[in-house]
């Protein structure tokens, strides 16, 4: 599918794209470094939700005039492209939603309750995000599900040793295809196909993972897809399920309102067809548009690129802080960038996150300090809390050279 | 780094590196309170042994940013050995000290502030005021305070059961 040979990034380009990389923070060069958390947009993101508004805006699906047919093709064509994206072949098997936790809360309320009751086997991961945590424990609470948890190894790969008695029986695998914390890249399509000859269905929590390399739904070979927009280079508040039309068609609505009936009288409704059963209410229309720009930017350099390029950052940086602070720095996550993305989580052994998080700042360098929401697999590190960098198209050597410059600062600041 | 000088005075620094009345104390007749800060898993474990009216010890465990330990180290100092209505005052005044910036900001009343303010003296913890520039942090210098004023109420109540 993606035939285009792997180039190398021309970065400086791909900066003066970003609007926001130009101003400064405390008189310094913005160096912005939470692309894991939510990434930049560029200006073709800004032109085109900026367009959707002054030329063609109109609630969708709903009037026969021009700038409603144009609101409503502007919205289904972002539905095409994204599904594109990810190597889906038919559009209906995207799912507007808010982000990936709605995406992921979908499954939980819609697919898991209609078919799963007490006893029943979800198996999740030490290396997931809360919102693939969370909506387990309330269907658990409420229904009487059984998790499992897939254990890690000291370097925070999953430990894949148990993995068929954990599978023994389970109805469920909902996993992180990358870890937001340490940016292991999971195997998704080998424990997907453990999970299917084990009778589990697959839901891959693809929110680090879309954004940063090729990703075919078929060849994970899985069933459900939730990832967000605001990670992709796209507006916050909108995301996408992916899900196989077939299990679409089959699961109960998910939220009731307008747009997801076909038919209502005072005695029921009829649930539209898929997937606008699962779309009640007026969506984020400019932002869907503005998610369609994102992937159409991403496509244009290519994801393999986009791949090479947060490979070669990462370790780089891993090499530059190791060089400078040794075992002073503890970094966790697989050696090499490899098995990596493009995230890298560390702790001094004397200074708190935040406290490290906070002196960078005053050098220009956005990192992210706290659980990043992942606090089970804080647990497992035995820390409360890890300063965390994260690469983006945007992020270059010179980026990861401030990173290292502004930590020694924190680490001379903070001296004993 | 003016700023950070401000956030992070000396004497702030010098309560993080050597915390005043690390320890445990045997509960009962102490007793144990804890907080903590869901935005950057800061955690405040109190011990606190009130008699008479008079907090007569205080031990203080955890882990947490610097702000947030120094905070916890500056209390344990600053209220062991007086009374339980001076540590309340004192509650109150490093509240209104730290909510001074976002009643600036709207535009609220500032003299019933002062008034917590008035007759208290802060000294060391006035260090603690340069957090106000930095509003996440807030949260980090005033969870000491929190879970001492959960600790006078549990140990008021006790004594009146
Ligand atoms: C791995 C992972 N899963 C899920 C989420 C939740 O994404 P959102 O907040 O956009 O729903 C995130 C974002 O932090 C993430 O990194």
């Amino acid at each position: 599918m993606m035939s285009a040979t792997t180039s190398t990034l021309d970065v400086a380009r791909i900066q003066a794209d970003f609007p926001i990389l130009a101003r400064t923070v405390n008189g310094k060069r913005l160096v912005y470094l939470d692309s894991a958390s939510s990434a930049q947009k560029p200006e073709a993101v800004l032109a085109a939700m900026d367009r959707i508004y002054r030329e063609s805006y109109a609630n969708v699906h709903r009037g026969v005039y021009t700038i409603a047919e144009e609101a409503t093709a502007a919205f289904e064509a972002a539905r095409t492209k994204v599904a594109r994206f990810i190597g889906a072949t038919d559009s209906r098997e995207i799912v507007f939603t808010r982000n990936a936790t709605e995406a992921i809360n979908l499954v939980a309320y819609s697919w898991a309750r209609a078919n799963l009751r007490e006893g029943d086997v979800i198996v999740l991961s030490h290396l997931e995000h809360h919102a693939n945590v969370v909506p387990w424990h309330i269907l658990r609470q409420e229904r009487g599900v059984e998790i499992r948890w897939i254990p890690i190894t000291a370097d925070q790969r999953l430990d894949l040793d148990g993995l068929d008695d954990l599978l023994d029986g389970a109805k469920l695998l909902a996993i992180t295809a990358m870890s937001n914390v340490t940016g292991t890249i999971v195997d998704v399509a080998g424990l997907a196909a453990r999970a299917r000859a084990a009778g589990a269905h697959v839901l891959v929590d693809g929110c680090q993972a879309v954004p940063q390399m090729p990703v075919d739904v078929h060849a994970w070979d899985a069933d459900f897809v939730a990832f967000s927009s605001h990670k992709l280079l796209g507006p916050a508040g909108i995301g996408a399920l992916w899900a196989r039309a077939e299990l679409l068609e089959a699961m109960p609505p998910f939220m009731g309102g307008g747009e997801m009936i076909r038919d209502v009288t005072t005695e029921g409704f009829l649930p539209n067809d898929i997937p606008w059963k699962f779309e009640a209410g007026t969506p984020a229309i400019a932002e869907a548009v503005g998610m369609g720009a994102a992937v159409d930017y991403l496509q244009a350099i290519g994801m393999d690129t986009v791949r090479a390029h947060e490979r070669a950052l990462t370790q780089y940086a891993l090499d530059a802080l190791a060089d400078r602070f040794g075992d002073r720095l503890t970094v966790y996550g697989p050696a090499g960038a490899d098995d990596r993305g493009g995230v890298i989580s560390f702790l001094f052994d004397e200074i708190h996150a935040h406290d490290v998080s906070q002196v960078v700042d005053e050098e220009g360098v956005c990192v992210r300090a706290g659980h990043h929401c992942a606090k089970p697999l804080m647990r497992q590190l035995g820390v409360p809390a890890t300063t965390r960098a994260s690469f983006g198209v945007y992020n270059d050597r010179a980026d990861a050279d401030a990173l290292v410059e502004a930590l020694a600062k924190a680490e001379a600041f903070f001296a004993i | 780094m003016s700023g950070l000088q401000d956030l992070y005075r000396e004497i702030i620094l010098d309560h993080y590196r050597a915390p005043r009345n690390r320890g445990e104390l045997p509960v009962p007749p102490a007793h144990l309170v804890e907080g903590f800060n869901p935005l950057c898993g800061d955690e405040v474990v109190l011990y606190l042994e009130v008699e008479d009216g008079v907090v007569t010890d205080v031990k203080t465990a955890g882990q947490g940013c610097s702000i947030s330990q120094a905070s916890t180290s500056m209390m344990s100092a600053a209220v062991k050995g007086k009374p339980v209505d001076d540590a309340r005052a004192l509650i109150r005044a490093f509240k209104a000290l730290m909510s001074i910036h976002e009643s600036k900001l709207e535009g609220a009343e500032e003299t019933d502030l002062s008034a917590d303010l008035e007759g208290v003296r802060l000294g060391d913890l006035e260090a603690l005021q340069g957090v106000v520039k930095f509003p996440v942090r807030i949260k980090c210098a005033t969870l000491a305070w929190n879970v001492l004023q959960q600790g006078l109420d549990e140990t008021a109540a006790e004594s009146e059961a």
